[in-house]
């Protein structure tokens, strides 16, 4: 073990800190889920992003990437939250669709799909969830037929984020007559396609971060299918080993909260609950802790090994030290803690809200606790 | 940035898990317990011989000269097999401050003798009527004395494998080594311990796994209920993000700063809380049995129970972290940051 960087990622560090000092928005942008226009402020920092090619550094460059190894990433990361950078509006993308589109894409479809994500162009939605079929993937009821080059797709679709202002969405689709996570092919559609009905769905903080989507004969290229029919399923299964796992959710994002945290427990701790410095110290331990073992996996993965189902310890980890973290905030806010934030303050209120949802998204921590009792453990099921 | 294991500590890591598999199993425990012993000669023949006294010894008193790393790994399984023997706490901890203020000590030239220690920070001297020496201390400073220069009185642990004892003696009858480091010897035994947290983790979760396969109820694995498996994946999960913490904490032992002595102490806190959570799930899951004698969860319960509360309590290692993280800075470029360098 090598626990200090190399010359060359300190250079980079440095390179990436430079590149943001001179770029970042001072002011910080509206949310991408509240209105149009904050989504389209976020989609015009996505370009600027990529001017200095920095759009997705771990994709090869031949894709709109900067072939940067997995540690590099956590430096930019880190770099990334540090400088206090707006959200990534395509998360759903890069973060998710694109690892999967390298993993089974073919040339063409990585040639067509990867460049315009990567620039920002093309802000992609995932549309998995169906009202019958949450957790339980495998029970998705919309359907693909074949019509000559095409798929004609039907169904109804729910919790899409992003899809209410977004270009494109992924989906899980049925061949009809197919059974469970048998016969389910993973077809890319435009969300302004004749057919496709987008209504928003208010989150619990009145953003309009969720929608539903009803297709009606709705017709795609054969080409926007990854990977073979019916091979959706185990393709959705890699796709959320890279949600659950290190793609989503960057150490950096809790090692900033943590750090802030710090910072308000040594403003107000007079006259505070004593006791709360633990729950500090509890947050500052957590982010690291998630940090290391992020570490860990990165430096196992370059050296060639896969990830597997502890991916999904990750989920539950992050999760409940997000709300941890943020339940401290409010508890050291005391009676402040319900006003809503001033435009420019910290918003503690904003990402406690956003920290509930940890537990439920990305497949509920319930499930993901069943993953690790029968997949890791080899418990029955 | 490499954040794995080389070949070589791989292979020490299971040349340990091996030899403490065949040599310390429950029904070896049983034996030792019923014949009121904690050391079990030809076990502690094979510890000696396989170098594990040796490793974290300079070379120049004949050890391996390597580092609190390799040491860690055989803490955990150690702590794995809740071994008896005190490996850690003679080798680990007492040998190598030892052979800083005394290289030409007798004692050390035997691989085999076991070295107890008087740490200011315990209230009890560990496996002391088993040791060749004692480390003592007095006003700061470290004696060495014999066995027959002291008084033992018995302070019986709940912990049946382990021999803990208050010490009477007088530093003018005993050898005067002088200011020794105990912060190191501190800081070794924490990480220490939090190794051998993680074996005593990982072996309560197994046991569990283990009896809720075969252990039916209402036709069924208990294993196959959810509420089973929540118990048992949550601990898990304390594992899994306790365990890079202790590897970080050995590896940047030696720089010690702030930062270090933090990272220690979060190791010490996680892993003995993760094993805490895993010895509790276990005998839950164990249902009556697991309140009984019968079975052996209770012992990795009552291991973690003693190594929680020596070497630092929780409340003393998180006061180590809160001065790192309200006197230094912190934040996502900080994570490998030393004192006086920041990122």
């Amino acid at each position: 073990m090598q626990l200090d960087y190399t010359a060359e990622q300190k250079a980079f560090r440095a390179q990436v800190r430079e590149w943001l000092e001179a770029h970042v928005p001072s002011a910080p942008l509206e949310h991408f889920d509240a209105t149009r226009e904050g989504f389209e402020t976020h989609r015009e920092w996505e370009k600027v992003l990529k001017s200095g090619d920095w759009g997705m550094v771990t994709w090869p460059r031949e894709y709109g990437g900067r072939g940067l190894d997995l540690i590099q990433w956590l430096i930019f990361e880190e770099e990334y939250y540090r400088a206090g950078a707006p959200g990534r509006v395509n998360q759903n993308g890069i973060f998710l669709l694109g690892p999967t589109l390298i993993e089974f894409g073919t040339h063409e479809q990585k040639q067509r799909f990867l460049p315009p994500m990567a620039a920002g162009e093309e802000i992609w939605a995932q549309a998995w969830s169906e009202p019958q079929a949450g957790s339980d993937l495998a029970g998705v009821r919309a359907t693909c037929v074949l019509d000559g080059d095409d798929y004609i797709l039907n169904g109804h679709k729910i919790w899409s984020s992003r899809a209410v202002f977004a270009d494109w969405a992924f989906g899980l689709f049925r061949t009809p007559g197919t059974d469970r996570h048998k016969g389910l092919s993973l077809i890319f559609f435009p969300l302004n396609a004749p057919g496709v009905t987008v209504n928003a769905i208010k989150k619990i903080n009145g953003h309009v971060g969720f929608a539903e989507i009803f297709l009606e004969d709705v017709r795609v290229p054969a080409f926007n299918r990854l990977g073979d029919e019916g091979q959706g399923w185990h393709i959705c299964m890699a796709t959320a080993g890279f949600e659950r796992g290190l793609m989503l959710r960057s150490p950096a994002r809790y090692q900033v909260a943590a750090a802030a945290l710090a910072q308000l427990w040594a403003q107000r701790k007079d006259g505070a609950d004593p006791t709360l410095e633990a729950d500090v110290v509890r947050a500052w331990m957590n982010a690291e802790a998630y940090a290391l073992n992020i570490y860990a996996t990165a430096s196992a993965l370059i050296g060639g090994a896969k990830i597997g189902p502890e991916a999904s310890t990750n989920k539950i980890f992050w999760s409940e030290m997000d709300i941890h973290l943020h339940r401290t905030a409010m508890a050291i806010l005391g009676a402040e803690a319900e006003v809503l934030p001033e435009p420019g303050e910290h918003a503690w209120l904003d990402d406690y809200i956003f920290a509930l949802a940890g537990p439920i998204y990305a497949g509920s921590n319930e499930i993901q606790r069943n993953i690790i009792a029968e997949r890791m453990l080899g418990l029955p099921r | 940035m490499d954040f794995t294991l080389s070949d070589e500590q791989k292979m020490f890591a299971e040349t340990a898990q091996t030899l403490f598999a065949d040599t310390c199993t429950p029904d070896h425990w049983r034996k030792l317990m019923e014949a009121g012993e904690v050391r079990h000669e030809d076990r502690w023949a094979a510890i000696v011989e396989n170098g594990f006294t040796l490793v974290l010894l300079p070379e120049e008193v004949g050890g391996l000269g390597l580092s609190e790393l390799d040491f860690a790994l055989i803490a955990e399984q150690a702590g794995y097999v809740a071994l008896p023997e005190p490996l850690v706490e003679s080798a680990g901890v007492a040998a190598p401050l030892l052979a800083a203020l005394a290289p030409d000590a007798e004692v050390l030239a035997d691989p085999a003798a076991v070295i107890a220690i008087q740490h200011p920070i315990n209230p009890y001297v560990a496996h002391a009527d088993g040791a060749v020496a004692l480390i003592l201390h007095h006003q700061d400073e470290a004696y060495l004395a014999t066995p027959d220069q002291v008084k033992l009185t018995t302070a019986e642990s709940i912990d049946p494998m382990r021999r803990l004892f208050s010490v009477a003696w007088d530093p003018a009858k005993a050898q005067k080594l002088g200011a020794a480091d105990w912060d190191l010897a501190l800081d070794r035994a924490a990480v220490f311990n939090a190794a051998m947290g993680l074996g005593l983790a990982q072996r309560a979760v197994d046991m569990a796994v283990a009896y809720a396969k075969e252990r039916q109820q209402f036709g069924k694995p208990i294993g196959s209920y959810q509420a089973v498996k929540h118990h048992l994946a949550s601990a898990q999960v304390a594992i899994e993000f306790a365990r890079p913490v202790v590897r970080a904490a050995a590896t940047d032992l030696g720089a010690r700063d702030m930062q270090a002595r933090a990272r220690i102490s979060h190791a010490k806190i996680v892993a003995l809380e993760a094993a805490d959570q895993a010895a509790r799930a276990s005998i839950q899951v164990h249902g009556a049995m697991g309140y009984s004698w019968e079975v052996d969860v209770h012992l990795f319960l009552k291991r973690t129970l003693a190594l929680t509360g020596t070497w630092g309590t929780p409340h003393f290692h998180r006061n180590r972290i809160a001065q790192r993280i309200f006197t230094q800075p912190v934040g996502p470029d900080q994570t490998f940051a030393r004192e006086n360098h920041h990122a």
